[in-house]
């Protein structure tokens, strides 16, 4: 154990100390003091202060003054917003803006599973994820015995308009020995193989356009002197399975149906999700911190009642192979930080079950005094000013809130500042009260 | 037998629950006594929930199960069931907001109560709720919304109902992911509801009145 806390350790203070020619030396003095900042909170230490790490995504548009379509199309005026935001209000950590310039990607395969604004949502709206049946009960033995044959000749065609072509082509796997390849490619030739061709062309050009900007854009930032809090994202295995192939009404019934066969993707998922969020980690300079949104194993209420699952599906289906995958993350360095919507307070006792100092969890309803018990001597908390305050109440109730947190979850350092979720509708002055109040209460002593 | 069929469906036993009355109909009883079984056994299911043993999951199952049920039962019906129904309930996911899980399980617990429930599905406009309570008079409004921005369409919705002279006529609950008392008062509702059992409640109190 005490080898995994030296590997996330050794990777924070990497990121701490930086190989980066920084233009000014207040520019490197401000990303060593704010990413050291987040190191300590994430190793359980009291910082000089508590790091203020807002999750922002579409309110960037809001406070440039842009509609949320602006900033998923214009390069300039995303740009603008983002940098913008992250010099006038100075946060620890800022949000990569994730979700900018991706209207050229969406149209390029023309998704059928997220609305964005100008399809399907008015300019003003962040987009939205379109569940659906995208693999179908009986498929899931299709899935794990090829993964990637399945996405693309099932699931592609299915999430997207521009690639129904490739339902017709055949399995990569046929194009392997060099007898195979003769003939193998053959259907990838016809009209509508071309046509898939062509669309993937377009895909990845639109693709790399997209990454170039973010990296670009993000790359700036830091010359400034502010990190991003993140630059990789994955997902819990049963939530990829549940979200993105079964839909809620799917995998719930699976649990009862197929439960073994929903266990064997869900493992599946532990090492494809792996892979990639290692790869896309270490594409980033290694950057320590990985997001992982949580969706599907939240209770309803404080006491565990009604939610998603009970508590013993979420030790079954839900909890074993997403520690399997945040251990493994550990194990190579990498801090998961957990955004854990719905209510986990009924959960708390599973899910400290981690090594300490390597993990963040960011609560959206938590009982925050039970959760400090909890979880303080092993997981940094993160959060969790009510984001109803921050797009409808005033400057002071946001303060006030701040406050509260401070006072439970700050005590004795482990703790970083955020609201329970992003949101476009957030008003600037409430953001500006919490940085401003966090930067000035949350001094420690 | 018969208490076989409430606990098979009950405990979630589908494939009991399904051959239970495939035999029972081959042996020509009448579909409606089985449906009246299948009712008992879904209040069961519901209190279960409302306790805190069920999940949402188990409603989803039992769901399936009963549909199956249902499409078994129906050929062999020879008039419509007629279910007595305690009062009309309008529900709708609030304009700007595609989210369905949560108004579709308010739908379901309420529909299983024993209300006629007009779902009106998710991003709907106001004028779909206006038309809808005049059409129908239902004296309840359930508006779901799981993103920030939904806080400001059911204002906006609530508004639309006062401006066409109907908000007398209607009691108005709001539910869904950060919905609390600081929500119900900005969008000008009667009550909020944290969970599906809230909006069964609030039903209940309101038809009695």
């Amino acid at each position: 154990m005490a080898e995994k806390i030296n590997k996330v350790q050794e990777n924070l203070e990497a990121w701490c100390s930086p190989p980066l020619e920084f233009p000014s030396k207040e520019a490197e003095q401000g990303y060593k003091e704010r990413t050291r900042r987040i190191a300590d909170a994430i190793l359980l230490r009291k910082p000089d202060r508590i790091p203020c790490v807002p999750m922002w995504e579409f309110f960037y548009a809001k406070y440039g003054g842009y509609t949320c379509q602006e900033a998923m199309y214009d390069a300039k005026k995303a740009e603008e917003a983002v940098v913008k935001a992250v010099i006038e209000l100075q946060p620890d950590g800022f949000q990569p803006p994730i979700f900018f310039m991706t209207g050229p990607v969406l149209e390029a395969y023309d998704s059928k599973d997220v609305l964005w604004p100008g399809h399907g949502l008015s300019k003003d709206q962040a987009h939205q994820f379109v569940e659906g049946e995208y693999m179908k009960a009986d498929e899931y033995e299709a899935f794990i015995n090829d993964p990637s044959d399945f996405i693309l000749r099932y699931y592609l065609p299915r999430v997207s308009g521009n690639l129904k072509a490739l339902a017709m082509t055949v399995p990569i796997r046929n194009c392997f020995a060099y007898f195979m390849n003769f003939g193998g490619w053959a259907p990838f030739g016809s009209p509508d193989g071309l046509k898939a061709l062509d669309i993937i062309k377009n895909l990845s050009k639109a693709s790399l356009e997209y990454v170039t900007w973010l990296v670009s854009v993000i790359g700036k930032l830091v010359m400034m002197g502010y990190p991003p809090w993140t630059a990789s994202l994955t997902e819990a295995p049963f939530d990829v399975v549940g979200d993105t192939l079964r839909g809620t009404k799917g995998i719930m019934l699976d649990m009862y149906r197929q439960p073994d066969v929903l266990k064997q993707a869900c493992e599946k998922f532990v090492g494809i999700m792996a892979d990639y969020t290692i790869a896309s980690a270490q594409a980033a300079g290694n950057h320590p911190i990985v997001f992982v949104p949580l969706h599907k194993g939240t209770a309803a209420t404080r006491d565990g009642k009604g939610g998603f699952m009970s508590l013993d599906q979420f030790q079954e289906f839900y909890w074993p192979t997403l520690r399997k995958l945040m251990l493994i993350l550990i194990d190579n360095g990498f801090v998961p930080n957990l955004l854990i919507e719905g209510d986990y307070t009924s959960r708390l006792d599973i899910i400290k079950d981690v090594p300490p100092g390597t993990c963040i969890y960011h609560f959206e309803h938590i009982d925050i005094h039970k959760a400090k018990k909890v979880l303080g001597e092993r997981v940094c908390i993160r959060g969790c000013v009510p984001i109803h305050l921050m797009t409808l109440g005033t400057p002071d109730e946001v303060r006030a809130a701040a406050k509260e947190q401070i006072d439970v979850l700050g005590e004795g350092g482990g703790y970083i500042m955020d609201t329970t979720m992003a949101s476009e509708q957030v008003k600037p002055e409430n953001m500006k009260a919490l940085i401003d109040f966090t930067k000035e209460y949350g001094i420690y002593k | 037998m018969s208490e076989n069929l409430v606990t098979a469906l009950s405990e979630l036993k589908e494939k009991e629950t399904l051959e239970i009355v495939q035999s029972r109909l081959d042996l020509g009883e009448d579909p409606l006594r089985i449906l009246d079984e299948t009712k008992e056994a879904m209040e069961v299911v519901g209190k279960r929930f409302e306790e805190g043993t069920y999940f949402i999951p188990d409603l989803v199952y039992s769901g399936e199960i009963l549909q199956a049920v249902s499409e078994m039962v129906k050929p062999k019906m020879t008039k419509e069931d007629e279910r007595k129904r305690l009062g009309k309930f309008i529900i709708g996911t609030v304009k700007g907001d595609i989210h369905d899980i949560g108004k579709n399980i308010v739908t379901f617990m309420l529909d299983v109560n024993g209300f006629e429930v007009h779902d009106l599905g998710i991003d709907v406009p106001v004028e779909k709720f206006i038309e809808k309570i005049k059409a129908t008079n239902a004296p309840v409004v359930g508006l779901s919304g799981f993103l920030t921005l939904a806080f400001d369409a059911m204002k906006e919705t609530i508004n639309a109902i006062e401006n066409a002279g109907l908000r007398d006529k209607v009691n108005i609950i709001i539910g869904g992911g950060n919905i609390n008392e600081d929500i119900r008062n900005y969008t000008g509702a009667d009550a909020y509801g944290v969970d599906a059992m809230a909006a069964v409640a609030y039903a209940n109190k309101v038809m009695a009145s």
